[in-house]
């Protein structure tokens, strides 16, 4: 009722003026007009698939290894996988606000670390060229935790009697990780990609805190157009047919994912998630 | 192993993990590079962590004078007193009430729903899971303008209720995705005997649904319950008096309202992680082990 229904509803609010509070006016098409001129909209689309596929190649291998690794029985082992889930302690709003004034340009680390080596400090946050970046290392920073917990766990469960027969076939543990590690955890990777990219479009909470989309509009993902049109400019009607959008770039990666894994055939013997 | 047989259950404990075979096998090779790179995550995790919890512990004026890295020469927990006067209490039970109760109407919608899906062969049952798994493709954002005017025309905006009912209707796609695969697993064998001994549908439920299905909810009870206690949308749209504020909400008010307060907001930081800490002490085993059996074979 809240997942379904809503889409009907935004159909319709999309051929609206509404700022929210009295009744919807019938606006036809205007606000598809709008949107079809609104230069921020490809913009917010390009930043959001961009900010998806980066986020995606640099969080995958690293939870992967970790989890991998901190599945077998090496030393420190316990130790060190305590310390590599602390950020799952601290919700989304906490990393983003710490992140926020760790990175500022006059008293967070960068100052201190410029002043000791006698150079200018850098505004990673206030560069529009790099902001987005320093949005990616702090989306894995948030995410990689959880990703490596859902790696470790599964990397648990392979049978060791795999693992005995390639070392008896001679494999050097480079080659078991490829051959016996990486197809057993297929699955794994389909489950915790589906997860990273259906949460790709939730980063915008993150964002919003952390730079706010700025600055200027360099992190501004379309999520955070849509909910500024919306809820900052009162324009309802634009911010639905914008939401349409959205959800059609979501289906359109969902389908994509499940093209790609096979996650199709879930409804038979399905093993993912 | 063959692929297409069906999957065995993911419950079988081996002890004491993993004994890999090859140790010796592989001299050195990738020890001294795979060291190296778990030492720069490691501080790449541990340095942002080292200084939320230092600079919640400088003195406020100290923070400006010294700035974020150099070890404190003087402690205080004024920081934590002044994070307590602002109301931070309250946030920290409307969080804790939010995710508690996400987690029971998650768990207790769709726990049936995926009994019936499993149980059921009928058509009408299985659109129902492709309708679920559709929902699994629309983001929360994209009919937050319908919630907040279905929200408001129903008259609970800016209570609880409020922020629980869509953050639930949200987690239930993959609830339902993850609790029908793991009820998959249970055997006919087992439903037949005990509708053999004269078990009721209820009673099948509760005797033997539930305990079996306990990996799955313990994962779904997870994933749902981190959502609700990180959720910002909802709260922010949903409601606006700082008597329903939550967690999250807060800090990011007291960040704009003392903006230059940062030693401030780390204790708040550090404060609204404690509960999480004490959880995953508490629950660390059941959590791995959910966790392995919901995303695992």
């Amino acid at each position: 009722m809240f997942a379904l229904l809503p889409i009907v509803v935004v159909a319709y609010l999309s051929l609206t003026a509404w700022n929210g509070l009295g009744a919807p006016h019938w606006a036809g098409l205007a606000n598809w007009r709008a949107l079809v001129h609104d230069t921020e909209v490809p913009h917010g689309i390009r930043i959001t698939l961009l900010l998806t596929v980066v986020s995606w190649v640099v969080q995958t291998p690293l939870a992967l290894l970790l989890g991998v690794w901190s599945a077998g029985p090496q030393r420190h082992r316990a130790v060190l996988s305590a310390v590599f889930f602390l950020p799952l302690l601290l919700s989304l709003a906490a990393i983003a606000l710490s992140w926020q004034a760790l990175l500022d340009p006059n008293f967070g680390a960068p100052a201190a670390l410029a002043n000791a080596l006698h150079i200018p400090s850098p505004n990673l946050i206030g560069d529009p060229h790099r902001a987005l970046y320093v949005v990616v290392a702090v989306l894995a920073w948030q995410w990689v935790p959880f990703h490596t917990l859902i790696y470790q766990g599964a990397a648990r469960q392979i049978p060791t009697q795999l693992y005995e027969a390639a070392a008896l076939d001679g494999a050097t543990r480079v080659r078991q990780f490829v051959a016996v590690t990486l197809p057993q955890l297929r699955h794994t990777v389909v489950a915790s990609s589906v997860l990273m990219i259906v949460g790709s479009l939730t980063y915008f909470e993150t964002i919003l805190l952390l730079t706010g989309g700025g600055p200027g509009d360099a992190t501004e993902v379309l999520p955070l157009h849509m909910y500024r049109t919306g809820f900052v400019g009162f324009d309802m009607g634009y911010a639905s047919a914008l939401a349409l959008l959205l959800v059609v770039v979501g289906a359109g990666l969902s389908v994509l994912i499940v093209r790609a894994s096979g996650f199709a055939r879930m409804d038979s013997d399905r093993e993912g998630l | 192993m063959n692929r297409r047989s069906r999957p065995l259950p993911a419950r079988r404990r081996r002890p004491g993990g993993l004994a890999r075979a090859g140790r010796a096998s592989g001299k050195l090779g990738g020890r001294v590079p795979a060291a190296v790179a778990l030492v720069l995550w490691l501080l790449v995790v541990a340095v942002p962590v080292y200084f939320i919890v230092v600079t919640s512990l400088r003195p406020a004026d100290a923070y400006l004078s010294n700035g974020a890295l150099p070890v404190p020469t003087d402690l205080s927990l004024d920081n934590y007193g002044r994070a307590l006067r602002l109301g931070f209490s309250g946030f920290l039970r409307n969080s804790a009430i939010v995710t508690v109760a996400t987690i029971l109407l998650t768990l207790g919608a769709a726990l049936p729903a995926a009994y019936a899906i499993v149980r059921n062969r009928s058509r009408l049952v299985r659109a129902g899971l492709s309708v679920f798994l559709f929902g699994l493709a629309i983001p929360a954002q994209a009919v937050i303008v319908p919630v907040y005017l279905i929200i408001t025309r129903l008259s609970m905006y800016d209570s609880l209720t409020a922020i629980v009912l869509p953050t639930a209707a949200f987690s239930l796609p993959l609830a339902i995705v993850v609790l029908t695969s793991s009820l998959r697993d249970i055997p006919d064998e087992l439903y037949q005997s005990m509708e053999l001994d004269g078990a009721g549908n209820g009673r099948v439920f509760l005797q033997l649904v539930v305990p079996l299905s306990r990996p799955g909810l313990i994962t779904v009870g997870i994933v749902s319950g981190l959502n609700a206690w990180n959720g910002i949308l909802f709260p922010l749209v949903l409601t606006q008096s700082s008597r329903w504020r939550v967690l999250p909400l807060g800090l990011w008010n007291f960040q704009g309202q003392h903006g230059t307060d940062v030693p401030g907001l780390m204790a708040a930081v550090v404060l609204s992680a404690l509960p999480m800490l004490a959880l995953y002490l508490f629950g660390r085993r059941h959590l791995l082990r959910g966790l392995a059996a919901g995303f695992s074979r």
